[in-house]
Formats: C-alpha cells, structure tokens, sequence
C-alpha cells in the first residue's frame, strides 16, 4: 500500500499513515530541490469515495483532482482572515503546477493524525502564527507527489518516458509528440499509478507562485455575502440559543424564574446550564428577548470581586519584591549599583477582548453516540476531547464541520473549549431533540472573558559614564495564559510561564547584565487567553519605549544606538534597517498646522520568528489628541510565499495595535465587567487609519508567519514618536491624551 | 403578515412589526449575507440600503422597512455602482475575515451612488459607521476609489 524510502515515524495510531513529515532533518540541512522521502498512502474513507467514482483522483489528504479538472486543496488551518486558505492552496498547486483559476480550497474535517499542526505535536489546530511554516514541506510534497503520479499515467497512457513529459498550469504535455492532457483527463489513470517513493521539490528559482501575488481564494465568497460564517448555519428544526450569564466570574445561578421568557412568542424552551440559563427560541430575536425576560437569582458566594483598580495595586506591591527568574546574565543587581545613571520606568496594561467581529457561536447536532459541530474551528483536537469527555464519547466520535471564522484573534482557540461546551450543554439539556445554534450576542462576547492579561512592568536600566546600556532588570507581573490549557506542559517551565515573558527574556540587545524576573499571581478570578501576537503584545511595548528613553538619555541616535547592540541579532538589524531608511529616518519631518507638533518614533520585534520594524510617524495637536500619520513598515518573514497577504496582514495589524492604544481596555468593578458593546469598547474606526507602507526583506529562509508578528511593534513606535512630539512617556495603556497636552 | 421588498421582489414575511429587519433577514428569509455585530447600530455590520440610503438593519424594525425598497448585499449586483464595488474589492483583495465586508460594500455602494468621485475625508465620513476589526480600511479606500475610477 506504500512504498518506503526509509522507515518513517508513523504517527502512533494513524491507520493509513497518510503523508508524513519524513523528512523534516533533511530538509533543515539543505534547501529545497532535495530529492525527499515521502509516505503516503489513501486513508480508507477516501479509497471507498475514490471506488465509487466521487473523487478521481486523491493522492493525499491534502488535494483531490476531480475530471472536471478541478483541483481542491483540504486546508488543515483555520481561515480567519490571515489568508490561509490561500497559502496553503498556493504551496499545494506550485508542485502541482497547477492553474491558479482551477485551484478551490475546503476546510479538513478534525482528524488529528491526519492534519495534525506539524509544530503541535499530535494536535490539529491554528494558532501562534504556525500555519505556512509547519505546512511548507509538507503540502509542497502533497503537490509534488500528485504532480509525479499524474506524470506517470502521462507516460504510460503515451508510452512515452515520463522524463519528457512537462507540465504547465494544468496541462501535462509531450512536446516530441505533441501530446496534451489536462489534469481531469489524466485523473482517473494517475489514481491508479503507485504512490512516489520520492519527490523532488523545486528549486525557489523554479516557483511560479510562491512569491507573486496571486489573488485570495476567499475574496468571491466574502464580496457577495455567500461566504458561509458559523453565525449562518441554519439546519432542519434547529433552535437557536441564548444565554444569560453571570454578571461575575466564578457566579452561578441560584434559582430562575422563567415565566415571562416561556410567554416569548417563538420561545420554545428554557433550561438551566452549568453557565447560565439558556433560553431556546425558533429564531435569535425571540430567542434574545426571552433571555430578557429571565430574573435569574445568582449564586455569587465564590464569585471574583476585585476591581481593575484593585488588581492594579496588587501587582504593583507584587513588583517591589523579586519574581521568579525568566533570565539571567552576569550580576545585574551589582552592575546597577556601579552605573553612572540608572533610570526606571513602570509601566500599566488592561485586559482586552478580542472583540471578533462574528461573536463567538457554535452549531451543535447530538445523535445517539455522535456529536456534529459547525464552527470556525480553531482548536480540533483540544475541542474534540473536551466534548468528548463531556458526551462519554471517544474524541474520534466528534466530528467538525470546519466555517469560515469571521475574525477570531485567538479566541476561538478556547483553552477549555468554553463556548462550544456551552452549546453541547444545551443540546444536551433538551435531550438532543433539535439541532442547537448558541448564539452569543456582542454583550455576552464582551463579557466573557478569556481576556488578554492586565500586566504591570517594572524596569530599572544602568548607563556607564560613555552612555553605553550595562545593566537591566526587567519585572514582569501578570497571570498565566498557558496555566490550565493544554500547552501547559510544554511552556511553563520552572513556574515561568514562557509567553508571560516572551520578548523579555528574550530581549535580543547585547547587554552584559541582565536579569528578567516573573510574578504570576493565581487568586486573579479573570479567564485569560492568547491575543493575537500574545505576550510580544506588552513586553514590545515596555523594551522598545524604555530602550527608547534610554538612547535619548545616552544622546543617542534610537536607531543607531538599537543597531550597535544588535550585532548577533542580524534579522533584526535588517529590519531596523530597512524600516528606517525607508521612512527617511533621519531627515526633519514637515512641520505641521499652527499648534500641531509631530513626531517619528521607531520599535524592532521577533515574535514567531518574524521580525518587524516599524516607523511611525504623528501629529499631536494642543489638546493633546493625535493622529498616526503613517507607519513604515519592514518584515522579514523568511521566504514570502504571498506577498499581497502578507502586506494585508501587516495593514491589519497596524490597525488592531492602534486599536488597543488608542482605545483598549476591559475595565471591572467589583469583578463586574464595566464595557459591554462597542459604545464603550470602541475600536478604530477608517478615519483613525493611517497610511501604511510595507517593505519585505528579500529571504531565503523558510517562511514564517505574519499574522501576529506585526502587531507588537506598532504601540511603542508610537509612543516614541509621541515622545519625540511632545516629550512625554506613555506608560500606561491606551493611553490618556490628557497626558500630550501642550 | 409585513410584505418587504428585496431586491426587487416582493415578499411576505411572517413576524412582529417591531422584530429588527437585520433578523427578518437573516432568519426568516435564510438572507445571510447581512451580518450581526452589535445589535445597536453601533458596527454598520448589519448595513443594507432603503430607498438608496444606507441603514443598520439591526436598529430598523420590519415595520419601518415596509413600504421601502431594501436592498442587501445578496441583490448589490443588481446596478452598475454595487458591481464596480464588488469587483474592486475582489480586484484589491480588500476581505481579510469577510465578516464585515457586506456592511462596507452596502455603505461604498451607496456614497458612490451619489458621488461619483469621493475624497478620502468623504470616503472616511461615509464609512465612519462600519467597523472593520481586521483593520482592513487602507484597502476600503482604495477600493473606493477604484470603483469610482472604473465607474467614471
Ligand atoms: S449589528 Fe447593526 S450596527 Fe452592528
Ligand atoms: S474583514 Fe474582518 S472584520 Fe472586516
């Protein structure tokens, strides 16, 4: 059934072993071109599809090939936006050599040993910017050895060595003879070739895709309002659901009275959860003004009570004291104590929501020992054994029907699958009699939690007497993301929980004393989760501002004095290079109206092994309100499989860190929420945009991701830049235009 | 029983007169391409034109659309203007998540309905009301202008 080059690592209970990552330490060792390992072989559901004549053709897991010549690559990754869906069909139809036009993409069904992330282990899921760096290899072999099989019924059907034999955009042809075949004539005869031994992938000079813009595969469905969200699944009897929850964390409910939901016309039951009350109705108006209608008495005996306030002065007693250590080099404690000047700054960050923009929702049909999810699925594996355990069902029994996610940031990467077993709760509650839709509605999103952490920073650096950085110490205070979720094993390590401090510990400046210290208070009662570009999102903020601060107080140039510490660090100073150069750092900006000053402020970041500089540039009026002119911006995400995408995603990101410092905070009292909609959790809006210019560095490297990385630059950037403006540091955000007054 | 117009068919739909038309849309007509954001006219999701103007449908009960003629991002091909607005936001590859994107299509369409040639200060004016959470508006205006210059 398969043909072996060398013995490879099988994943353990994989049935077919379907395309494995064989040769993974190869490939590190040399570039592309190499001729690879490869294992593959039919998972039986697709042999069966295969028989019965649906699919001509399916080589892998990853792409079918029907007569119609129709190519349609399986994305194992989440499309939430960042593109996805493209890169991964462009990685597949470059070996392939395929038409980029005959080329659709759909969503894999949860199958861990088949779509597993390659970087997770044996879990499928999308998250930390993974998704075009751990599917390189492994989907070009998809292509590859589909492109080999179709070659091999060429050659056979033309008795013709396969050698000659070239392939272009979809046709395969003969020139001697000056025979042709689409890929569907051919699809039938190439299901029937054996599975390649080996493939060879190009070489990069040899890409016809990767690298050039090639149009998004999500752009029709998504202009026409066909594009199928969670939110849009109706199916036959299906109720809709909402829920009232807890107006703290921690609540439960005491009683409910559900009288005058009951009398809601289309309401059709109403039911107690281990989260709130839900009220199903045939449709979500009746079913919200059902919810309405509840008085439901709260349990809030252990419910969390704190204030932002509250939290704010713990963490900042929490910080006079030492943490556990992230980091440690030389003495930093002496060397602080032996500097010709020492400077400190602290600084303060809310919670934040991710604020979607499709609320979290999810679609859920129970049979006798089965479970159908629709949703925009971010963490299958996590998700199919939380179910799973729920239901008393083996996690295989869990099937996922993947959507499109209309934005998610993280947060539908729930570490304890949150809002889809809510939904299962409900579908259970009414005995599985009708299809399920929990709908969240924007105040129960905003409400929920799973919060970017609220962090304080304490930083104190040395100068000796030429202005040059000898000592830092670096105090980080905040909760536990990856505490209780299923990564946990994997990333906190002696008490530190490594995306607390990433970007910290890892502060890539040469500085001879260092030390990064960690507190992670465990009685702060606020769910927390990853946030697009994780902890990066405030330990960019705090390096690059004080780092900042430090070179105007040394009289240095910020880009000159960043550089000279940079030396082992080259794909940063490339960046910080670029960016600065093409901003025309350096030479004097145009003054603006009477009144306005402005500023050009610049931050360097790797997070995901991406680096990003960027330049801002602002105007501060008297007031002290601003505006970000333009951001200029340099990636080096190894090779650029799309740069169009890529450039989106930096564009987008610019925005949403805008967001956060113009605008963002979750505040509470008394452990209650205080923002419930966008009225009072604002996000930007297009007049607050600024002008966003993209330069990507030229790489050879394998590529990385840029859904995240270019989000942690842009704050502090910024806030230099409205420093250099006006001579005041942000060190609290969003920031307060009280602060920028003339 | 209201009886709606929808892109250009007439069509009887069976709720309350006060039931916003954003769920008469969506869930008694099976029109999904208008979106839920905010409930309270606060993200211009939910935006489809009435008689030409742009309105959030979340905020406009049933009652107040009868009579009027509704179009939604299922019938915006239906003139010139919302076809060029498509096609420039395809062109532009402007979607990242797509969620908002039939909000912004039904607020562009409409300013170029009646100005053919819009500032960028008209551009951010008229589509001040549609939030974009993945930040997309450098490519919304963009594609604006484009439309324009196809339509021009
Ligand atoms: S849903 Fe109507 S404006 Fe937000
Ligand atoms: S494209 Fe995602 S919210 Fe606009």
């Amino acid at each position: 059934m398969s043909s072996l080059e060398s013995k490879p690592p099988v994943a353990p209970g994989d049935p077919a072993g379907t395309l494995e990552n064989v040769s993974r330490r190869h490939f590190l060792q040399g570039s592309a071109g190499l001729t690879l390992g490869i294992y593959l072989a039919l998972p039986p559901a697709v042999a069966r599809e295969q028989a019965a004549g649906a699919a001509p053709f399916s080589p892998n897991a990853f792409l079918r090939i029907g007569e119609d010549d129709r190519v349609t690559v399986i994305a194992k990754h989440l499309e939430m936006g960042q593109g996805t869906y493209t890169g991964l069909a462009t990685l597949v139809a470059e070996e392939l050599d395929a038409d980029w036009a005959q080329v659709r993409v759909e969503g894999a069904p949860a199958n861990a040993v088949r779509y597993n992330n390659l970087f997770w282990g044996p879990n499928q899921g999308t998250g930390g910017s993974t998704a075009m760096a751990n599917s390189w290899e492994q989907l070009r072999k998809a292509g590859a050895s589909a492109r080999a099989m179709l070659v091999a019924a060429a050659a056979e059907e033309w008795r013709v060595p396969a050698g000659e034999i070239v392939v272009r955009s979809g046709t395969l042809a003969h020139p001697p003879t000056q025979r042709q075949a689409s890929f569907g004539r051919l699809a039938g005869a190439a299901a029937r070739q054996p599975l390649p031994a080996t493939v060879r992938l190009k070489d990069p000079a040899e890409f016809r895709l990767i690298g050039r813009r090639v149009p998004r595969k999500d752009s029709a469905e998504k202009v026409s309002g066909k594009a199928v969200f969670t939110q849009d699944i109706h199916l036959p009897g299906m109720l809709t659901a909402v829920v009232a929850h807890p107006p703290r964390f921690g609540a439960r409910v005491q009683s409910f009275d559900a009288t005058a939901a009951r009398a809601v016309k289309g309401v059709e039951a109403v039911v107690e959860i281990p989260g709130g009350v839900a009220v199903l109705a045939k449709d979500t108006w009746s079913a919200k003004q059902g919810r309405d209608a509840l008085r439901v008495e709260w349990d809030e005996s252990r419910a969390f009570r704190l204030g932002s306030e509250e939290i704010r002065a713990r963490y900042h007693a929490l910080a006079e004291t030492p943490g556990a250590v992230a980091r440690q080099e030389g003495d930093a404690a002496q060397a602080l104590a032996g500097a010709a000047r020492t400077l400190e700054a602290a600084y303060d960050f809310p919670f934040l929501a991710h604020a979607a923009m499709e609320p979290m929702n999810c679609v859920v049909r129970l049979g006798p020992d089965s479970c159908e999810i629709w949703n925009g699925e971010q963490f299958h594996t996590g998700d199919q054994k939380a179910l799973g355990a729920l239901l008393g069902l083996p996690p295989e029994k869990i099937t996922i029907h993947m959507l499109y996610a209309g934005g998610s940031f993280g947060r539908r990467a729930s570490k304890d699958s949150d809002y889809l077993l809510e939904a299962v709760h409900i579908a259970r509650a009414i005995g599985g009699r009708a299809p399920v839709k929990l709908v969240w509605l924007r105040e129960d999103d905003m409400r929920a939690g799973y919060y970017r952490p609220a962090f304080h920073h304490r930083l104190r650096a040395g100068l000796d007497g030429d202005g040059r950085l000898v000592a830092w110490r670096h105090r980080l205070v905040g909760q536990s993301i990856m505490a209780g979720s299923p990564f946990e094993a994997m990333l906190v390590k002696d008490g530190i929980d490594t995306v607390s401090v990433e970007g910290a510990a890892n502060l890539p400046y040469r500085i001879p004393h260092l030390r990064v210290e960690l507190h992670t208070p465990t009685d702060i009662g606020v769910p927390v989760l990853w946030w697009r570009s994780v902890g990066s999102t405030h330990t960019a903020f705090s390096t690059e501002c004080f780092i900042d601060e430090l070179a105007q107080a040394a009289g240095a140039d910020p880009v000159a004095w960043r550089l000279a510490m940079l030396d082992a660090h080259p794909r940063h100073a490339g960046v910080l290079r670029l960016a600065s150069e093409r901003a025309g750092w350096g030479q004097p900006l145009p003054a603006g109206q009477p009144g306005e000053r402005r500023g050009r402020g610049v931050a360097v970041h790797e997070s995901f092994q991406t680096f990003v500089a960027q330049v801002a540039e602002v105007t501060v009026r008297a007031d002290g309100s601003f505006r970000v002119d333009r951001v200029v911006c340099a990636v080096d995400c190894g090779i650029a499989i799309n740069p169009d995408v890529i450039r989106a995603q930096v564009e987008g990101s610019v925005g949403f860190a805008l967001t956060a410092m113009l605008h963002g905070a979750i505040t509470l009292e008394e452990g209650r929420v205080v923002q419930s909609n966008f009225h009072d959790y604002p996000l930007l809006r297009i007049g607050e945009m600024p002008r966003v210019d993209v330069h990507i560095v030229a790489s050879a490297a394998n590529p990385t991701g840029i859904g995240e990385p270019a989000v942690p630059p842009l704050a502090p950037a910024v806030a230099n830049a409205l420093a250099a403006a006006t001579g005041k540091r942000v060190r609290s955000l969003p920031v307060d235009p009280a602060l920028l007054k003339a | 029983m209201i009886t709606l117009d929808i892109n250009g068919q007439r069509i009887p739909v069976d709720t309350d007169p006060d039931t916003p038309l954003l769920w008469a849309l969506r869930d008694t007509l099976r029109l999904t391409g208008t979106k839920y954001g905010c409930g309270m006219a606060q993200c211009g999701a939910c935006t489809v034109l009435l008689d030409g103007q742009p309105v959030r449908a979340c905020s406009t009960p049933v009652s107040a659309a009868a009579g009027g003629k509704v179009r939604t991002i299922e019938g915006v091909d239906r003139t010139p203007v919302g076809l060029a607005v498509q096609a420039a936001w395809e062109r532009l590859d402007v979607v990242q998540c797509g969620y908002c994107q039939s909000g912004q299509i039904m607020s562009a369409t409409a300013l170029l309905e009646r100005n053919r040639a819009p500032t960028d200060a008209e551009i951010d004016e008229a589509l001040g009301g549609n939030l974009c959470r993945c930040a997309t508006y450098v490519r919304i205006r963009a594609a604006i202008h484009e439309a324009a210059r196809a339509l021009a």
